[in-house]
């Protein structure tokens, strides 16, 4: 009689929807690659470095006329056109494309969460401005948004606290262009989070527990951020997963451009951007940053997918 | 209906209006012009250059004989290819990106349908699993990792098909692949998901009922409901796909409006970039009212005052 009593315990949301997630083969590949992918640029560059002294933009001093080698033992993806080894570039550019990626989604969210759960909250004409507001930004091409940012705030214009960040990590003017571009990319992100968190606040504001929260005298703000925002998570959760990857793809086109991440710093973006051009005579320089990319999207993807289905079931899957 | 469509076209113009004038304050915030370079330019030269393209007039005039100039559909000349109009740019790289991106559409339409029909009709199928993560596979490639691959494969390696350029139908093949590529993958997913929500709807159980067969269920019922979502996505596809794709452009040098509109942005060429960002909303515009009427034909609930 006893034992019965304690096996009843309340399965929360979080944890119904994680064993939904676990049964899911692709979402448990996906978020097994993306712990591979993780470990492997977070401690890879240092074993690269203290196994064969290679490292993201170490050049070998011999002066072969040739420098780009194919894979071998020695380099299991090749050289550069510099002799420098891809695998060390691979590792080291995956840290600024999974930054990238998180970052600028942290930023989306933040912006996004905030807008949209306003505009949803005050609703009537406010609403109706802001979700205008958001409809022409969303007419305007969002690389132009990019350019303009990026060169409005680049090299001596940066603010004072991007520059501050990357003298403190030690760097000087490429650093602060990285952090740019993680803002400028989540600052272009966020629309459509913030009308996913429109359309969650609406169909929640009317209910019974804002209704006491209003009634017992609390702010617009707390309830918006207390009690609303929390109660339409599921969905940001799941957006959020799926903005990662298109960010880090926003960012491998602006370095294809010319306009993302600069050297001596590298994304896989970037890597593959400098394999295009020497395609033909080098082709490893291009393959394999664009499959450690491709795999990493295709996980991300995955996962996202996996999240929806296990935290969301009702919403179709697309 | 009809009503319906004119309010939607008479609120184009002052959209596209709006979107130019966002887009104009923006070209204006940044830093820098399409006259500064490496070198400072002495300050007279500075001045005449101010005064001939009547930067010299305060901000708001400015503004208003821009304005002026674009109702009357006047984008003025190209700073950087001088003697050009924006307007005849236009109309002399759109039909490339045209060409390209209605065959590719064409051709992700194609394959996106059938996969996306025949995965929701035999969901949980090895056909399902397989499409499936083709499709996810297809939206986790780059395109400017894809695009170069294929010419490694098809151009370099094989030599059945030219490597870039523009000329003869064989030329198109490659471009057209590569873009179509990510849209093949998005319109297979949401076909099997729209299908999968249709197939389970109460309308298809009493076209069953009735004792239709269960080709006519699906091709004159169910296909109908079921492509509502690929629609929706083809309005600001279509427009993204026609207004360029720089990637693809750049890969296999295609002279198409994409990277005119790049350049333009990089160069500083405001009269060019305001002209394309306008060409441009008013195309997505036209489109997604397009694909709002096409609604009322694809869902006899949905109606239009």
């Amino acid at each position: 009689m006893e034992q019965q009593q304690e096996v009843v315990k309340g399965a929360s949301l979080w944890r119904d929807a994680w064993k939904r997630l676990l049964k899911n083969k692709l979402a448990v590949f996906g978020l097994a690659v993306m712990i591979i992918m993780v470990v492997a640029v977070t401690v890879g560059p240092a074993i690269i470095r203290w196994t064969t002294g290679y490292t993201y933009d170490f050049i070998p001093p011999d002066g072969d006329l040739i420098k780009s080698f194919p894979p071998s033992l020695q380099h299991p993806m090749g050289t550069d056109d510099s002799g420098r080894d891809i695998l060390a570039r691979v590792l080291q550019g995956g840290r600024i494309s999974l930054m990238v990626g998180v970052i600028s989604t942290l930023v989306s969210l933040v912006v996004g969460v905030s807008y949209g759960a306003t505009a949803g909250y005050l609703g009537g004409k406010i609403d109706n401005f802001m979700m205008r507001v958001v409809d022409i930004i969303y007419a305007i091409p969002y690389i132009l948004l990019v350019i303009v940012l990026l060169s409005a705030f680049g090299g001596q214009n940066a603010p004072g606290w991007i520059q501050s960040i990357s003298g403190a990590l030690g760097s000087g003017q490429g650093l602060s262009q990285i952090i740019l571009l993680f803002f400028a990319l989540g600052l272009v992100s966020w629309l459509t989070m913030a009308r996913v968190v429109r359309g969650q606040i609406l169909s929640l504001k009317n209910q019974e527990f804002v209704m006491a929260a209003r009634a017992t005298g609390v702010s617009t703000p707390a309830i918006i951020f207390r009690h609303l925002v929390p109660n339409a998570l599921g969905p940001v959760i799941v957006y959020a997963t799926l903005t990662i990857p298109s960010v880090m793809l926003s960012e491998a086109f602006l370095s294809f451009l010319g306009i993302g991440v600069q050297a001596p710093f590298a994304s896989w973006g970037s890597l593959a951007a400098d394999g295009i051009k020497n395609i033909s005579v080098f082709p490893w320089q291009l393959i394999f940053p664009g499959v450690t990319m491709a795999l990493t999207l295709f996980s991300l993807n995955f996962l996202g997918d996996g999240l929806r289905d296990a935290l969301d079931p009702q919403t179709r899957k697309f | 209906m009809l009503s319906y469509i004119i309010r939607r076209l008479i609120i184009i113009i002052p959209m596209a209006l709006l979107v130019v004038t966002v887009t104009w304050i923006l070209i204006r915030m940044a830093p820098g012009s399409f006259y500064s370079s490496e070198k400072k330019l002495p300050p007279a030269v500075e001045a005449n250059i101010k005064k001939k393209y009547g930067l010299d007039k305060p901000v708001l005039q400015q503004y208003g004989i821009l304005m002026g100039n674009i109702i009357r559909g006047d984008f003025g000349d190209s700073l950087k290819y001088e003697g050009q109009s924006v307007n005849e740019i236009i109309r002399r790289h759109f039909p490339y990106s045209a060409t390209i991106g209605i065959l590719a559409y064409l051709l992700a339409l194609a394959i996106g349908l059938t996969a996306g029909i025949v995965a929701a009709l035999k969901q949980n199928s090895a056909f399902d699993y397989g499409s499936m993560s083709l499709a996810m596979l297809g939206l986790s490639v780059p395109n400017f990792v894809l695009g170069p691959i294929l010419v490694l494969i098809f151009s370099l390696w094989l030599f059945w098909l030219p490597p870039a350029r523009w000329g003869g139908a064989s030329s198109l093949i490659l471009p057209v692949i590569t873009l179509a590529a990510i849209y093949a993958a998005y319109i297979a997913r949401l076909t099997r998901a729209g299908m999968l929500e249709v197939m389970r709807s109460d309308y298809i159980r009493t076209a069953r009922a009735k004792g239709l067969s269960e080709w006519k269920v699906l091709l004159k019922h169910a296909v109908r409901g079921g492509l509502i979502p690929v629609v929706s996505f083809t309005g600001p596809a279509l427009a993204a796909l026609l207004a360029g794709a720089v990637v693809v452009e750049k890969v296999f040098a295609i002279p198409g409006l994409g990277n005119i509109f790049i350049q333009s942005i990089f160069n500083r060429d405001e009269p060019l970039t305001l002209g394309i960002v306008a060409f441009l909303s008013i195309l997505i515009m036209v489109f997604n009212l397009l694909v709002d009427v096409s609604y009322a034909f694809l869902d006899p609930r949905i109606r239009y005052e």
